[in-house]
């Protein structure tokens, strides 16, 4: 990460309309239950693509993102909310994470180890969804005073 | 093997934490800090109003940051004794430690020794920030 200058945090960035990430919020918590309700590795393995694909190109470019452009967007009125396209990035991120931590659960037949990933990537996602959680507002200072 | 236990016990947890998170985040708590720990021109880099001044910890994965940069700008617009600091908590995690931010957007409410007599934290409302301003001389 850069930033412009050493004080004042940079405001040249990306942004998106801020619906969007809440709206794909709501699917994945779809998703996610549907997984934790029937301990289907594929049904995770499903949800971990869609994070990677937000993690590493952007929430903008997952297919949750694409429902909403294609058939949601056009419905809203009023104005367009934007956000910083950074802060959801980094909450598909630390869902990737989670992701990944339950398939390995699994996969080395530990369900407790998916049950626990699956659930912190569900509450998470249920957060943003219900009440406009930020992730990376309450997780990353702390991470970063780990160091 | 299906189970509902699971998914009951996150979302009730997730949406107590989250009706918690909604009701406090935003509200300016009083402060009371020594007076030997009140911060400087020096510790911020940049320089205190003469009344009062708004320190904001923002960081690059924090969307409500942008809203409250926009309405402490705003707000101390019209306040010529009142400024307001905008640090990217990353660059200065020392500072961030010794006050124990924990969250961004954080605003401390400094009066005019530098000392820290309230904190908001997340975006804060407009009425109680001038409030909070209100009551310091």
């Amino acid at each position: 990460m850069t930033q412009a200058t050493s004080k004042k945090v940079s405001h040249t960035t990306v942004t998106i309309d801020a619906r969007g990430p809440r709206f794909s919020a709501a699917i994945t918590v779809v998703v996610l239950s549907i997984a934790l309700i029937t301990n289907s590795i594929w049904v995770l393995a499903f949800q971990a693509l869609v994070f990677g694909i937000g993690a590493l190109r952007g929430p903008q470019f997952t297919p949750y993102s694409v429902i909403f452009r294609k058939f949601v967007r056009p419905r809203l009125k009023g104005e367009v909310p934007t956000e910083d396209v950074r802060p959801p990035k980094f909450a598909q991120t630390v869902g990737l994470v989670f992701a990944l931590v339950g398939i390995a659960g699994l996969a080395i037949s530990a369900p407790i180890i998916f049950t626990i990933a699956t659930s912190a990537a569900l509450a998470a996602a249920f957060l943003n969804a219900a009440f406009n959680y930020c992730l990376g507002c309450e997780i990353y200072l702390l991470l970063l005073r780990l160091r | 093997m299906k189970s509902f236990a699971p998914i009951v016990i996150v979302l009730a947890l997730a949406s107590a934490y989250g009706f918690w998170y909604q009701r406090s985040r935003g509200k300016i708590r009083v402060a009371h800090t020594a007076a030997d720990s009140a911060l400087n021109a020096a510790i911020l880099g940049e320089p205190l109003g003469s009344r009062a001044t708004l320190v904001q910890f923002s960081s690059a994965f924090c969307t409500p940051c942008r809203a409250t940069r926009t309405l402490l700008e705003s707000v101390v617009a019209e306040m010529s004794d009142v400024r307001h600091v905008d640090i990217d908590a990353e660059e200065h995690l020392d500072l961030v430690r010794k006050l124990d931010i924990r969250s961004t957007p954080t605003t401390l409410i400094l009066n005019s020794q530098g000392v820290e007599v309230g904190r908001a934290v997340g975006a804060p409302k407009r009425d109680q920030v001038l409030t909070a301003l209100a009551a310091l001389r």
